[in-house]
């Protein structure tokens, strides 16, 4: 296993940028989730990664080794296509065996680790069968088997479990989660979906249009998301975010929105600083913070139409809709019926809430030391 | 995004890739075209000093072939060309591409069995190699006992020396046969691509066959038949088939172009004079598929797939 | 079914008979004489059907020859064209070069307008000027380079229809990209391959002008012009060898459109065919 760095990594097709500038370290060990909309760059990223892809500019060093310009064949890494890329003249075996045969390794050699990893992916029964005779999860695991089946430096993932249904995905994130701790691979993981990218990842780096915009671990990046877009992008429902106006007055700044009232805040130094930008502002609170108001006693409150309410079982989702048309969603734990018709309002406690500034970046909090 | 992605064979890899092909391509197909234009300006032939040392002439070979004094005399340009055009017109137009389309109509009205075995008889004459057919034909029209003859016999017609007596015509049908199985396979597609619901809809009105054809069909498959059309013209334009039959005479009566260039290039000799028919055939040759080759990309563009 | 559904299907089944039988009239005295030890032009019903025929075409030196030199060249230009086919459609589809759909418009604009007897002027004058005229060399590299841009689209489409997947993963897996290719990329490939080389096969082997302008000693000649300067010579005195010599030589051509009939459907063949 080895540690990853891409330096100043761009990639430019004609004039347009499709991967601006990346600097990302992955560590010895780490499993780290590119997470983003489709088109934002994680999978160009991670070819570069592989050598299926030249970066116009910048260089990237594989265990310390520059492999910028390196074949891929030279890079030492093992690789999951998002479709498997099981070779349909092959069989199960000698799709697992492949890249021990092209490096040379003796049959008896070969068949003995094929043996021996796909057992570790109970697929050892399937070994004589060709890849149209096996279910979706079964070539989801010869594909892992073949790209794991030679030590390599690290395994690059792209949205592998994204052809499998709901439940298999579930499974086999589990799955994956066990085989890359246990084993201490270095992995790279592409995928668009954040539940996966928080449970499996050590860090997730969020991607949009060709930026890196925040490279943190998962509760990290939950808790303090750097900009609108990861809030909005990360979590399930993601976080809720209301446009606000900020003003200055002697209890305080006051923020005030469609349907959103809050009593004023104590300043501090970095919310000053941030509406210097200007008052425009961005309330984001979580679904799991808000709670249905008790009568009229509550100083922070969201208030509108009901829109929808759904029971889930261990939890309802509560949705309402604000004067301005923007939708607010509640979590509410537990499975006693929510009873609420017309209009409602969510109350909150203002200590969870998250600011961001007229551009979209998160306001440190009061009690932090901010990050540069 | 995968229009984006790169490809994993360099460029370099790419151009080694292609070389052979493109050196085959380039020798035999590429450079042929442009190695005819020059020829064709000058009086090169097999033998003698002018094969050896040919000379620049002009336009001369082109003057010639279109001298008003020997235009139209017998085995000269004028009478080969208005031949050509007939047989075009007569054995693909009127001939395979009319015979393809009623044979693909007729038989999406049989049973399996029965479409089988009438599009399997079509399909024997055109997948025949053309000297086997060329003696098929040959032995079919024999004045004497040819299969032919003993049916016109049966039937109380005054038997005929077809391929001496009515050689254009005979050239004509025999294209015809020979050739119609293409325009029905072509037809037969189109014609499936129609969905049922659509002539199910006229039978419900009652809808004869002759109006659902006029009606729902042709407007539907006029793509494929301009297709048709156009790539019949240019196969039938260059066939060299005929020549099994009748070599073109006699006394220059089937000499259509292609047979034409080839006596005047391989039985005469003058490579200069056969250049520039070649050249006007060629030129032709691109008219159509310059036509063709924009109708082809429109209907890609629109994502249809003819 | 009403009276005038029922007409109309007799209607078409009475033009559907007569078109059958107007189709296949001239190819019936050809199914009967390679099989009847004395036949002539008339049609007549072998009596017994006799494979005797066949046998004297089997001893006759010349006829065997043709054949062979037919077989020479029509394997000899499917190797070449399948071969250089297969690694240029690769390109085409698969690397960034430029102009691709440049050389892919020209390329079919050529292969259509450089056909016919009219193209064998200058394609006799380079054969010749390479000093290959009477050369079976010169039949293959000819034919090869006319079928090649139609074996190239073939072959291209079908490699767009291969995921890239299969070759990334077998690049990434440690293979250069040549062993990918090989590896990877023919043995999917094979169907379109099958499909070209058949293709070509056929034409070469019906192929008629070609040899018949390029080849002058006899003993270099391919069936299909053996048989031509047979009929076309005066008298007909071996009707019954050349009946079943022709039959013999239709035989592969019926048998590989059957089979490819059979495994992928005529309609897949069929527009491809001139």
């Amino acid at each position: 296993m080895a540690s990853i760095q891409l330096d100043k990594i761009g990639k430019s097709f004609g004039a347009i940028d499709t991967i601006r500038e990346i600097d990302l370290a992955i560590g010895d060990g780490e499993f780290v989730c590119l997470l983003g909309p489709s088109g934002c760059g994680k999978t160009t990223t991670l070819r570069m990664i592989a050598g299926l892809e030249q970066p116009t500019r910048g260089s990237i060093r594989i265990g310390g080794r520059d492999v910028t310009h390196a074949q891929p064949k030279d890079r030492n890494v093992g690789m999951v296509f998002q479709d498997y890329a099981l070779y349909p003249h092959m069989t199960i075996a000698d799709n697992i065996a492949y890249p021990l045969k092209v490096r040379g390794v003796a049959e008896s050699q070969r068949r003995e680790k094929t043996r021996e990893i796909a057992d570790v992916l109970h697929i050892g029964e399937l070994l004589d069968r060709l890849p149209a005779q096996i279910s979706g999860g079964q070539q989801q695991r010869t594909s892992l088997a073949r790209a794991l089946v030679h030590p390599a430096d690290a395994f690059l993932f792209d949205e592998p479990l994204s052809n499998l249904d709901a439940r298999m995905r579930v499974e086999a994130r589990a799955f994956l989660y066990h085989l890359q701790r246990s084993r201490g691979m270095t992995a790279v993981y592409v995928t668009h979906d954040q539940a996966e990218a928080m449970a499996l990842s050590t860090r997730i780096a969020v991607m949009c249009a060709g930026d890196i915009v925040q490279y943190a671990p998962p509760l990290e990046i939950y808790r303090r998301p750097a900009t609108t877009f990861v809030a909005g992008f990360v979590g399930d429902p993601p976080m809720n975010l209301i446009a606000a106006q900020a003003t200055r007055s002697d209890r305080g700044i006051a923020l005030r929105g469609a349907g959103l009232g809050m009593s004023p805040l104590a300043s501090w130094p970095a919310l000053d600083r941030a509406l210097d930008h200007g008052d425009r502002v961005t309330v984001g609170v979580r679904p799991e913070h808000l709670r249905i108001a008790a009568g009229d006693d509550a100083s922070n409150e969201m208030r509108g139409k009901l829109y929808a309410n759904e029971a889930m079982g261990p939890e309802s989702l509560v949705t309402l809709c604000l004067d301005d048309g923007v939708r607010v969603t509640a979590r509410l734990f537990g499975d006693a019926p929510v009873r609420v018709d017309g209009e409602v309002a969510f109350s909150f406690d203002a200590a969870q809430i998250t600011l961001f500034d007229a551009r979209g970046m998160r306001i440190a909090g009061p009690g932090e030391t901010p990050s540069t | 995004m995968s229009s984006l992605r790169g490809a994993n064979v360099s460029s370099r890899t790419g151009a080694a890739f292609m070389t052979p092909a493109a050196l085959l391509i380039g020798l035999f197909v590429v450079f042929p075209f442009f190695w005819i234009i020059a020829v064709s300006f000058s009086n090169r032939s097999l033998l003698g000093a002018n094969a050896l040392h040919p000379q620049f002439v002009g336009l001369k070979n082109y003057l010639d072939l279109f001298d008003p004094a020997t235009f139209w005399s017998q085995g000269g340009f004028g009478p080969s060309l208005w031949l050509t055009i007939q047989f075009v017109v007569l054995s693909a137009l009127c001939g395979q591409v009319l015979l393809g389309l009623v044979l693909a109509w007729i038989s999406r009205e049989l049973s399996p069995r029965a479409k089988s075995l009438l599009q399997g008889i079509v399909m024997l004459a055109w997948i025949l190699p053309d000297v086997v057919v060329g003696f098929a034909w040959f032995a079919y029209l024999d004045r004497d006992a040819g299969t032919l003859n003993q049916l016109l016999h049966g039937l109380h017609i005054p038997a005929a020396d077809f391929l001496i007596e009515h050689p254009f015509l005979t050239i004509c049908v025999f294209n015809a046969w020979r050739g119609a199985a293409f325009s029905m396979m072509l037809f037969d597609a189109a014609l499936q691509s129609i969905p049922p619901s659509y002539l199910e809809t006229a039978d419900v009105v009652g809808a004869s066959s002759w109006q659902k054809l006029r009606d729902i069909v042709l407007p539907l498959i006029r793509g494929h038949i301009v297709t048709d059309l156009i790539l019949i013209t240019m196969w039938t334009f260059n066939v060299f088939t005929p020549f099994l039959l009748t070599a073109g005479g006699p006394s220059f009566e089937t000499d259509i172009l292609p047979i034409y260039t080839y006596r005047i290039a391989f039985k005469s000799f003058e490579f200069g004079k056969g250049a520039a028919i070649g050249v006007i055939v060629m030129l032709i040759n691109l008219a159509f598929s310059l036509v063709y080759l924009r109708l082809a990309q429109r209907g890609l563009r629109a994502g249809r797939k003819t | 079914m009403n009276r005038r559904t029922l007409l109309s299907r007799v209607v078409f089944s009475v033009c559907a008979a007569l078109l059958g039988a107007a189709f296949a009239l001239p190819l019936i005295w050809f199914v009967f004489a390679p099989f009847n030890a004395h036949a002539d032009l008339d049609l007549a019903f072998p009596a017994p059907p006799t494979l005797v025929n066949f046998a004297r075409v089997f001893a006759n030196g010349v006829a065997v020859g043709a054949l062979l030199n037919s077989l020479l060249q029509a394997f000899g230009t499917v190797l070449l064209v399948a071969a250089t086919a297969t690694l240029a459609a690769y390109a085409l589809a698969r690397t960034p070069l430029r102009g691709k759909h440049v050389i892919e418009y020209v390329l079919l604009l050529f292969s259509s307008v450089v056909s016919g007897s009219a193209a064998m002027v200058p394609i006799f004058l380079i054969v010749n000027a390479l000093g290959l005229i009477d050369t079976q060399l010169a039949v293959i590299l000819v034919f090869a380079g006319g079928l090649l841009p139609t074996a190239m689209f073939i072959l291209r489409d079908f490699i767009a229809s291969i995921p890239r997947g299969y070759e990334e993963s077998a690049l990434v897996a440690g293979a250069s990209p040549w062993r990918a290719f090989v590896d990877v990329v023919v043995p999917v490939l094979r169907p379109g391959v099958t499909i070209a080389a058949v293709w070509a096969f056929v034409q070469v082997w019906g192929g008629f002008l070609i040899p018949f302008v390029l080849l002058r000693s006899e003993q270099r000649m391919p069936a299909s012009v053996e048989i031509y300067s047979f009929y076309s010579q005066a008298g007909t005195p071996i009707v019954p060898l050349l009946a079943a010599y022709s039959a013999l030589y239709s035989l592969p051509v019926i048998a590989l459109y059957w089979y490819v009939n059979r495994k992928y459907g005529f309609r897949f063949f069929g527009g491809i065919k001139s």
